[in-house]
């Protein structure tokens, strides 16, 4: 029994391991920040390797836990991400006071999106999802010197307290119309009556408040644009991340004899999210609220791919959040890196960034290709998959309403990569300093971006998790 | 011969052009990349012709097949037949000759010749691909270096253009896009690959929703009425190898899919739709001309008189023919050679010039005779003088075309002859203007080509003569791929 709890829970029990270590750390020793970073990063990575190991399928707790191989890949890419993130922001990290703290919030949300990947039934859904958006609303908090800092928790703290609300109604009827909260024995007794589609539609709306899918997106943009820039990359790739793969096992597994019902609710707010995503991002100016906006856009074609039920569905989902982790980290590490130095934030700053910084410009520009789908990068592979996903029913309105969104956020992406190389500044940015955990931290995001695409068998090795 | 390494060979000059330390040595290696490819182009023009000879009448030759995504059934199957081999040849020319042309290039050189080599390689994948999601990542990853190539380094109101152009093809692709998962699906085989679609039985009303698609996405890459309006801005605003891969390439890569992607394994489709295509392309022909009469600047008149000569390929295409159908390849690789000669000769003016504006020269045959000569021979190619390309390739889509009995076919095809004598008016004034006439006052002492600029200018001269006076060859090459794809449209349904 002990030697299951210890193989079944051990990346959350890591996790674990290393919140305490830093609490220790910060009690007990005068160790300072730039070794501390050094150590952390090592951690983050241990983290990230153990990951791969000793996984087995198995549950805990009456099937309050449950764990298999495809649940571990998706905990190792956030863990990756958080890696990448403590990597990429370390300027940022370093000069902070409450560095530790910062990390044990980071991992307290990571370890409540280990648990919301792994419940097996809504309540510990619930308490896991509470765990991993808590601790983020502390972490937006973090530029304590600014007003807006403050403003983005504020936010944030109330509108997922409201989304929580939401969640726990739409629980308490999933119990009133099936008298289970177990994953396992929802879908037995699930029949399609109308207070079982309200209870979805609750339950459904706090999802898509968290995903921040249209029309649940408002408190996006200003949170984003508020937070520190390493907040917001944690909110919007691995936040995003954790909540995109419970909604995978949601859809498919526990809602999965109501597919008729929610697949029009998905494709509907799908084709929303696209068009009202990208249209707002198309007239942003701060670098931060534009990621905000496009990164709703990829929500919505995230929501393409999910909309079919298939291997092939949680497969491209899955490929397609490894790729945006290492997309969009690329871009905020970047922003985050100007932001930095110099504290510009505007596109329009970034005119003539190519001049003085060819590294960063060509990561930028890797990490936009990426997210706006053009080959030879990663992104090209992941959003096709997930187009290709949502065709095979057959439903072309949809597929072509998708195809066009393409074209749509194509030109938005092209704006910064103008600014970035063709147009004019008498004075562009000056050289900015990387040091070796950011530049360790950009090259990863560049080599992911265009390796995971063309090494197909890191699909196929997702594909046969999935199976 | 083995295929890859027509990826291969531009992939590896890429990395060392990035390895490269000064400029010299950057442009050294590019050539000799560019060399090479051209070698191999004739490598694999005279093993594929020493198969053929030998008896080995498999549709696809050197076919190669590796698992990608094997579960989207996606493989990375690569082969060739005429057709690819002959667009694989005019690649070669025009990527060597606009390696060439560009040897003055001193801003980012190292970022151009990537770019520009890129580019080049995503011409070989798209021809070589007998898969077509391969075919769509490499018709698509051309996309970054056009946009940049144009944005950059271009001239003019380049941003715009270069916005255009990337959203316009962009929007190309994702009726590419749509199409081609409407045939993955529609099929009922769940496969990409080329052959087996060409040989299921797509159904007819599937079809009908995927030709008009695929022909539409892939049309706008070869500048089809009405979506040509990317051509003028973005040929114009280019600098002057990105010109020349643009036309002489990139517009070649949309025909080629219209014919092997759309009409070969829709052929319901291309049935039903074959009169709008006709239509379509007859007006682009006309429109084409007409608004090339009333440009002022050399590059727009080139540009306009681009999206004529591609009418000619889908055209050819429309008529459903045979001979049509070779004569609208053979226009596709003529068109490449000789608009890719036009910019190139049209970059060397403007480099010593600094104008494009037609009645701002005069007389320039008397200082450079070379560049002049260069330009008189293209322009006669241009307006169809027998002897060179542009008449053989045009003269085999009227053949093919008149060969359609009804009325129809005749009066599209008397429409899109008459074209030939709008063209030859804009460009015997064009030319009349720029070379004859007393030297303009400050033109006195410019320089005739340099060693560079003559290489190139023979290389792609080489090749229209090549065509124009020996066309049996490319005939040969051509004619048993088109002879399948007519197979194909005549069996119909019942499929092949």
């Amino acid at each position: 029994m002990l030697n299951d709890f210890l193989i079944l829970m051990k990346s959350e029990l890591v996790v674990v391991f290393i919140i305490f270590l830093l609490l220790l750390i910060k009690v007990g020793t005068e160790i300072k920040n730039e070794n501390l970073l050094s150590i952390i990063q090592f951690l983050l990575l241990a983290n990230f390797v153990l990951g791969f190991f000793f996984n087995e399928t198995g549950t805990l707790f009456g099937g309050l836990f449950t764990t298999n191989g495809l649940m571990a890949f998706q905990k190792s890419i956030l863990s990756l991400g958080v890696y990448l993130i403590s990597l990429l922001f370390s300027v940022w990290l370093k000069k902070s006071e409450h560095m530790p703290e910062f990390f044990m919030l980071m991992l307290s949300a990571l370890l409540g999106m280990f648990f919301m990947i792994s419940s097996g039934s809504l309540l510990m859904f619930f308490l896991s999802l509470e765990l991993s958006t808590i601790p983020v609303a502390a972490m937006a908090n973090f530029d304590l010197e600014k007003k807006i800092s403050s403003e983005a928790s504020m936010k944030m703290i109330l509108s997922s307290a409201f989304s929580s609300g939401i969640l726990l109604f739409g629980i308490s009827l999933i119990y009133g119309a099936t008298g289970t909260v177990n994953f396992a024995e929802i879908p037995v007794l699930l029949d399609g009556s109308p207070l079982q589609i309200l209870a979805f539609v609750f339950l459904f709306t706090a999802f898509a408040f968290k995903l921040s899918i249209v029309p649940f997106h408002l408190w996006t943009a200003d949170v984003y644009e508020g937070a520190p820039v390493a907040v917001t990359s944690f909110l919007s790739v691995i936040s995003k991340g954790s909540i995109a793969f419970i909604l995978l096992t949601t859809l498919y597994k526990v809602f999965a004899p109501m597919q008729e019902i929610w697949y029009n609710m998905v494709m509907l707010l799908s084709i929303t999210t696209m068009i009202v995503g990208n249209l707002f991002a198309l007239r942003q100016q701060n670098i931060k609220r534009f990621l905000a906006f496009s990164s709703i856009a990829q929500v919505g074609f995230i929501l393409v791919g999910l909309s079919s039920n298939s291997v092939q569905g949680t497969a491209s989902v899955v490929y397609f959040v490894l790729i945006y982790v290492f997309s969009n980290l690329a871009a905020f590490g970047v922003a985050g890196a100007i932001s930095q130095q110099t504290g510009k934030e505007s596109i329009d700053d970034f005119k003539g960034l190519y001049q003085n910084n060819p590294f960063i410009s060509w990561i930028l520009a890797l990490a936009l290709f990426s997210l706006a789908g053009i080959p030879p990068t990663a992104g090209f592979f992941g959003k096709l998959f997930l187009i290709t996903t949502g065709a095979s029913k057959g439903n072309y309105f949809f597929i072509t309403v998708a195809a066009l969104n393409l074209i749509v956020s194509l030109y938005y992406y092209l704006r910064v990569i103008r600014a970035v190389f063709m147009d004019k500044n008498e004075q562009p940015i000056e050289k900015i300093y990387l040091n070796p955990s950011v530049k360790l931290g950009m090259v990863i995001c560049g080599a992911g971006i265009v390796l995971v695409g063309l090494l197909t068998w890191i699909y196929d090795y997702i594909t046969a998790l999935t199976v | 011969m083995n295929l890859t390494l027509l990826i291969l060979l531009p992939l590896l000059t890429a990395i060392v052009i990035l390895l490269m330390r000064n400029a010299t040595q950057i442009k050294r290696a590019a050539l000799i990349g560019s060399i090479a490819q051209f070698v191999l182009a004739f490598v694999l023009l005279f093993s594929f012709r020493n198969e053929r000879a030998a008896g080995n009448e498999v549709q696809m030759l050197f076919e190669l097949q590796y698992d990608w995504f094997p579960a989207w059934h996606i493989t990375f199957h690569l082969g060739v037949d005429g057709i690819s081999v002959a667009m694989i040849l005019l690649t070669a020319f025009v990527v060597m000759a606009g390696v060439l042309v560009s040897w003055n290039v001193t801003k980012m050189t190292k970022e151009f010749y990537f770019l520009l080599i890129l580019l080049s390689l995503g011409a070989y994948g798209f021809f070589i691909s007998l898969d077509l999601f391969i075919l769509f990542f490499f018709l698509e990853i051309a996309v970054i270096p056009k946009y940049l190539l144009i944005g950059i380094w271009g001239s003019g109101k380049k941003e715009y253009a270069a916005n255009k152009l990337a959203l316009m093809l962009m929007g190309g692709s994702a009726l590419v896009l749509v199409g081609l998962l409407g045939v993955y699906f529609g099929s009922h085989e769940k496969t990409f690959d080329l052959l087996t679609l060409a040989h299921a039985h797509i159904p007819v009303e599937v079809q009908k929703i995927c030709f008009p698609l695929l022909f539409v996405g892939f049309g706008v890459f070869t500048a089809l009425f009405p979506f040509h309006t990317w051509v003028p801005d973005g040929h114009s605003s280019a600098p002057t190898a990105g010109s020349m891969f643009l036309a002489g390439i990139s517009m070649k890569l949309g025909g080629y899919g219209c014919l092997r992607v759309a009409t070969y394994i829709m052929p319901d489709g291309a049935k039903e739709y074959a009169n709008i295509v006709i239509v379509l392309s007859t007006i682009a022909i006309l429109y084409g001309a007409f608004a090339t009469m009333m440009q002022k600047d050399l590059k727009y008149i080139n540009a306009y008189s681009s999206v004529s000569h591609c009418g000619f390929v889908l055209l050819g295409i429309g008529m459903l023919t045979k001979t049509a159908m070779t004569g609208a390849i053979m226009q596709m690789v003529s068109h490449g050679l000789m608009t890719a000669l036009f910019f190139a000769v049209i970059g060397m003016i403007y480099e010593r010039t600094h104008t494009r504006q037609v009645n701002e020269m005069g007389g320039l045959l008397k200082v450079m005779p070379f560049i002049t000569t260069v330009l008189f021979i293209v322009g006669l190619c241009s307006l169809g003088l027998p002897g060179l390309s542009g008449f053989v390739a045009e003269m085999t889509v009227f053949m093919g075309s008149w060969q359609n009995p009804d009325s129809f076919h005749r009066i599209a095809t008397i429409a899109a002859c008459m074209s030939i004598v709008v063209t030859a008016v804009y460009i015997l004034r064009a030319i009349g203007h720029t070379a004859m006439g007393p030297l303009k006052e400050g033109y006195g002492n410019l320089n005739d080509a340099k060693w560079n600029e003559k290489l190139a200018a023979i290389i792609l001269i080489a090749g229209i003569l090549a065509i124009g006076i020996a066309p049996f060859w490319l005939n040969e090459l051509i004619s048993p791929a088109t002879e399948i794809i007519m197979k194909k449209l005549q069996a119909g349904h019942s499929g092949l």
